[in-house]
């Protein structure tokens, strides 16, 4: 009796693994440490770690004459930051990523909605893929066929000329901020590779929350002698304001930090991404660059807690 | 009774529907007919001709197989260790209750969450802080950084699914905890892991933002793609080389598909 007491009701496993097995079940915190450990600890220290730096040299300044950085805390980085040049560069790009937030909503609804409501069996696949392939082919490709398209000698104005719509194109270039030499010079060039790299991100947040209503709410809705355009703004938009809000924190968020796009087809004037670029590289102007990189930050941080008290990330 | 619910869509949501799928497929299609075209200046529609030749000048570019050999070797090593860092991470948040879950989910997204630039420029300037030189591994580390919420994404809506009971009975049967997660655990979440390494894969081979910042004198393929596009040298050559990348990035995506499609969550819904 007292020898059964004593002893576990099986003996400790001979080998190393079983025992070090049974320490780990007998000890659950040290099991969660050591699975939880090295991915915390590798983006604790590397991307944390490099994030807060980084950070912090936005309260840093540079010397004007000797271009050194002063390790000084103050806050002249940030007036630099609201000073007009700069500022204008902040609203430019906001506007941009609001624009384009906006049409990608236009473009991506019906293409959720087609996929959520109508689409079948191998047609859910065919539109499932048809967006998951755009969405994760290479990103530069992307752009560089854009390239292509907006070329002067390209498929766009080639387009143009056989519908005889040439002086459509041209009367839009010759419109002040939109247009431009040419497509890929313009704002209207940015815009529409923005559009196409970042809208993929939108429709699946949109799908998911389509198909969640039930169609039995839109059979309620005509019934009670609704007509589509009703249902739409009183029963449909509502029910999947959120799926829009999810998507919308990709491309908004996308567009705001993307300096590649602007760089590649686009006019001269900065976005925040590419004034980050620049003021590291060249300008060699770190805290400058750091202080901007906290714009976007805040501007998603507000977003996302926007974004949270409407519901957006139940529907991700 | 049951209304019959109406099975075709009305034609203006149908026209924008496709509308909106050509708009996303039409300059995809572009980059495979360029790879074919005569035309070495300017980007000319309708191409004057067509061609292979462009294949086989690419195929003797020693700098076109540099930059894919190094781009490969660096998605290889940084999928690798986002597979090892994601499937702990996601273990942890579901098989474990502790205080923080939360905070560590926002911790492996927000490398993804924030624009690119700012994890680039923040990994340069710690690197250049702490005095290391730029090289292969220094792209490495900042490719795996964002790769393990792919990986983590997956292997959690996979552990959702496997049945708690499972491992129990296992542990109930006699097997200690390796050889639970050998016979048990891993065949249950394998396909989910293989899915998610695939779009850690092509995540990595294609990154191109936090790669010219942890980047040194090497060249992966993203950023010779770059290169090409500020400073065009060789056309054709570019044309090819873009189609190539195109090919490469689809399989690994429907690669994923194709394993993980009976789930609840479907792999790289999203990015």
């Amino acid at each position: 009796m007292t020898i059964a007491a004593t002893q576990p009701i099986l003996p400790n496993r001979p080998r190393l693994t079983g025992r070090i097995s049974d320490f780990l079940w007998k000890h659950p915190q040290v099991l969660l440490a050591v699975l939880l450990g090295p991915p915390v600890l590798w983006l604790g220290i590397i991307y944390l770690g490099s994030l807060f730096a980084l950070l912090l040299q936005s309260f840093f300044s540079i010397d004007d004459f000797s271009g050194l950085i002063n390790y000084e805390f103050t806050l002249a980085t940030y007036k630099q930051l609201l000073s007009d040049a700069n500022f204008d560069i902040i609203v430019r790009t906001v506007l941009m990523a609001a624009t384009v937030t906006l049409f990608s909503a236009l473009i991506a609804f019906p293409i959720a909605y087609y996929a959520a409501r109508y689409a079948r069996g191998k047609w859910k696949a065919v539109f499932y893929l048809g967006v998951m392939l755009p969405l994760w082919s290479s990103y530069l490709v992307k752009i560089y066929a854009w390239k292509l398209i907006l070329a002067k000698e390209g498929i766009l104005t080639w387009a143009f000329t056989k519908l005889n719509l040439l002086w459509l194109l041209d009367g839009w270039l010759s419109l002040p901020v939109i247009g431009g030499n040419s497509l890929s010079v313009s704002y209207t060039g940015t815009f529409l590779v923005f559009v196409y790299v970042w809208m993929p991100f939108m429709i699946l947040p949109i799908q998911a929350a389509l198909e969640r209503i039930p169609a039995n709410l839109i059979e309620a809705s005509s019934d009670l002698g609704g007509t589509p355009q009703q249902t739409f703004r009183h029963v449909l938009f509502p029910l999947a304001l959120p799926g829009i809000v999810a998507g919308s924190i990709f491309t908004f968020s996308l567009t705001l930090g993307d300096y590649i796009i602007p760089q590649i087809v686009g006019s001269s004037r900065l976005f925040i991404g590419q004034a980050v670029y620049a003021q590291q590289g060249t300008a060699g102007n770190i805290p400058l660059a750091a202080a901007f990189t906290v714009v976007p930050i805040i501007i998603m941080g507000l977003y996302l807690w926007m974004a949270k008290r409407m519901g957006a990330f139940d529907a991700l | 009774m049951r209304s019959d619910r109406s099975t075709s869509a009305p034609l203006g949501l149908k026209v924008a529907a496709i509308g909106g799928l050509a708009f996303l497929h039409i300059p995809i299609l572009l980059i495979f007919l360029y790879a074919f075209t005569t035309e070495e200046k300017s980007y000319q529609f309708p191409p004057p001709g067509l061609t292979l030749q462009w294949f086989a000048v690419t195929w003797n570019r020693p700098d076109v197989w540099a930059a894919l050999t190094l781009s490969v070797k660096v998605a290889t090593i940084a999928t690798a260790i986002a597979l090892v860092l994601g499937t702990l991470c996601a273990a942890a948040v579901s098989q474990t209750r502790f205080f923080g879950r939360e905070t560590i989910s926002l911790l492996v997204i927000l490398p993804i969450a924030l624009p690119g630039i700012i994890t680039g420029i923040a990994l340069r300037s710690a690197f250049s802080m702490a005095d290391i030189p730029f090289s292969f591994w220094t792209i490495v580390l900042g490719h795996a950084t964002f790769c393990i919420v792919v990986v983590y994404n997956n292997a959690v809506a996979r552990f959702r699914r496997v049945s708690g009971s499972l491992i129990e009975a296992s542990m109930d049967l006699g097997a200690d905890g390796f050889q639970t997660f050998r016979h048990v655990i891993l065949p249950n979440i394998g396909t989910a892991l293989l899915a998610g390494g695939m779009l850690a894969f092509a995540l990595s081979f294609d990154e191109v933002i936090v790669t010219t910042f942890t980047g040194g004198q090497q060249s992966t393929l993203p950023i010779w793609m770059l290169e090409e596009l500020i400073r065009p040298r060789q056309r054709p050559v570019t044309n090819v080389v873009a189609m190539v990348v195109m090919l490469v990035t689809f399989l690994p995506i429907l690669a994923a598909y194709y394993l993980t499609r009976d789930g609840d969550q479907i792999a790289g819904a999203g990015k």
